[in-house]
């Protein structure tokens, strides 16, 4: 056999660097990356440069029915809201709520999904159970029991962690556990696919436990619809955080968050019609940049289109 | 190779792999599909034993029950002095290094998403403590063995073609030294040109490294080349089990002597064979005949193969024939 001291041993190259090489090549995901850190920037970093409070409304009367509904100009580059609020810097705050909370729906969704439609797929034995859960969960309307929820343990919640959080982690476990069941179906369909193929029985045969075949052969198998179902997740989780907003179960209502914006300016459409073009841009333009950035890490995990 | 005094390295008695049928508005328990069906050999160490029939005769069922891929209805296999349908969960684990498999389509049998590198290590990940510059020290001597570019750790499957990925799948095959191998259909998905190498390389590691295989193919051919003994399977039963040699020449059960006579000759101008040609289809294994499995079929049938179903018994020095028409010894 070879003598292998003398021959050189080379370590195989890292897997993720292969991935991030390949996910550089697609256009339209470097962009959106970019666009996507631009947002995060404006969110995150631009309060701290544009100091204005986004709640902060004149205590005179007078002063304060001048400053409402102003077009643009250098004080207050969007203009003024009907309370005399500054827009940019509410945008900037909201932001900052609607990408967290869209983000870690988006998370709690996609987990709790995966995992059932792993589990479903995977143990025979419990796949009746979890899927006419999933059924159950899939046919309640949502909508009145997310309100049920909020209604219920909005004050629970914020007695115990505090408003903005109490109310930030019930929306977003509200909003995860409510949007997982099509994550779960899509996952449990390619598991079932994917666990008669051949390389599951190769690695049963070798003698891999069942919980190391599902996180080293099925899981980065289902990978490519898990990720659509993430960033389509995060639109419709930012959707609903501002429905929710808008019926008056969200966030206090001295919260600006996108959506909540974008409802404000409904009522006031036709004269100021950019108070709902702003927030709308922002909703649309981070959903457009996850769709892509996706995309992308879609293709660059998959080996076959790496190649090319 | 076939000293009496040795022990078996596998015994396999009486194995039984049904699938249970389902049907009705409750699911109900209705019958079986008799993939195996009471089926019995053993093989001896640094054997090849062939394992012949035609497509959905249970042939790969077999394998996968022996190796408890499936878990087997009833019967009991030995392999190395272990009982392997009886051991506990762990037990099997710790013994599966001893057993290992080649897969029948090179391309469904390794995950996409993994290098080679990491395929052919996931059995040493799995059974050794190894660190990792020893193990990549094994697999590069594995990927030597097989006779794969050591280059080519990196890549993915989707990159070599159908005979390297099979090369592959016997380097993760050998990575734990088994003592015993499942050729599943190994060459089956291959050109003609890559299987003569791949069946080659399986002759070369058996000497090398003692293997002993279980060669499940319909390619009669290919089983005559690398085969010591041939069992040949009809409907879930073996038909006939005998040395390569003597089973070629002289084929006893009448089910092997038309399958032989199907093997086309290499130089056709010869002494032509008398073709036999079986008329019908297979019957279901969900339902198989009374009697014997071939009765429907058999072109020397008589009326006691619809009645009495025959034993596998010994009727000439290791040979075991399922047939009326052969007295025993």
């Amino acid at each position: 056999m070879t003598d292998t001291t003398t021959a050189k041993i080379e370590r195989p190259r890292s897997q993720w660097r292969d991935v991030w090489d390949q996910f550089r090549h697609h256009k339209g995901a470097m962009v959106a990356l970019m666009l996507l850190g631009l947002i995060a920037c404006f969110v995150f970093i631009g309060p701290l440069i544009w100091q204005i409070d986004p709640n902060f409304i004149e205590s005179d009367a007078v002063k304060m029915i001048r400053m409402r509904n102003q077009g643009p100009s250098w004080a207050h580059p969007l203009g003024t809201d009907q309370l005399g609020r500054d827009i940019l810097s509410r945008i900037m705050f909201g932001g900052k709520i609607s990408l967290a909370v869209a983000t870690v729906a988006m998370l709690v969704a996609i987990f709790i999904g995966t995992t059932v439609g792993v589990l479903a797929g995977y143990f025979r034995r419990v796949d009746g159970l979890l899927m006419r859960l999933t059924d159950m969960f899939l046919a309640l309307p949502l909508l009145p029991l997310l309100l049920v929820m909020m209604f219920l343990f909005r004050d629970a919640a914020a007695s115990v962690l505090g408003p903005s959080l109490g109310t930030f982690l019930l929306i977003v476990l509200a909003i995860g556990v409510t949007s997982w069941m099509h994550a779960a179906r899509i996952v449990r369909g390619e598991v079932l696919a994917l666990k008669e193929r051949e390389f599951v029985l190769a690695a049963r045969s070798i003698g891999t436990p069942s919980l190391r075949i599902i996180l080293r052969h099925i899981l980065p198998n289902v990978l490519s619809p898990v990720l659509v179902a993430a960033t389509l997740g995060i639109a419709s989780a930012i959707i609903t955080e501002s429905v929710l907003s808008f019926l008056g179960l969200g966030f206090p209502p001295d919260f600006p968050t996108w959506g909540r914006l974008l409802f404000d300016g409904v009522d006031a459409m036709r004269t100021y019609p950019d108070r709902v073009v702003w927030p709308g841009v922002a909703i649309s333009l981070t959903v457009l940049c996850v769709n892509y950035i996706g995309d992308g890490l879609r293709d660059a995990l998959d080996p076959r289109v790496r190649g090319r | 190779m076939l000293d009496a005094t040795t022990a078996p390295l596998v015994e396999v008695k009486n194995l039984k792999m049904y699938f249970p049928i389902h049907s009705g508005l409750l699911r109900r328990h209705t019958g079986d599909v008799k993939a195996v069906d009471d089926v019995s050999f053993h093989i001896m160490p640094g054997e090849t034993l062939g394992l012949v029939g035609e497509s959905g005769c249970g042939k790969s069922t077999v394998g996968r029950a022996i190796l408890r891929l499936y878990e087997p209805t009833s019967g009991s296999v030995r392999i190395d002095g272990d009982e392997i349908p009886a051991l506990a969960p762990e037990a099997l684990r710790k013994k599966r290094p001893t057993m290992q498999m080649v897969f029948q389509d090179p391309q469904a049998s390794l995950n996409p998403r993994m290098t080679v590198a990491d395929i052919i290590g996931e059995p040493l990940e799995e059974h050794t403590t190894l660190s990792r510059d020893q193990k990549l020290a094994r697999i590069y001597e594995l990927m030597d063995q097989v006779g794969l570019n050591r280059a080519f750790a990196n890549r993915y499957p989707y990159a070599f073609s159908g005979g390297q990925r099979q090369r592959i799948g016997i380097a993760r095959a050998l990575a734990l030294n088994p003592k015993f191998i499942v050729c599943d259909e190994p060459i089956a998905a291959l050109d003609v040109s890559i299987q003569a190498q791949v069946v080659n390389l399986l002759e070369d590691l058996q000497d090398r490294l003692g293997l002993t295989y279980l060669f499940i193919s319909h390619d009669l051919s290919m089983v005559r080349h690398i085969a010591d003994r041939v069992a040949v399977m009809y409907l879930g039963q073996i038909a006939e089990i005998s040395p390569r040699d003597a089973l070629y020449t002289n084929p006893l059960h009448p089910y092997a002597e038309a399958l032989l006579s199907a093997v086309p000759e290499a130089d056709p101008s010869g002494a032509q064979k008398q073709r036999i040609i079986l008329k019908g289809d297979v019957p279901s294994p969900a339902n198989p005949p009374k009697g014997c499995n071939f009765c429907t079929r058999c072109p020397k049938v008589m009326p006691v193969c619809r009645e009495v179903e025959p034993k596998l018994t010994e009727v000439a020095q290791g040979r075991q024939v399922a047939c009326h028409l052969i007295s025993p010894l």
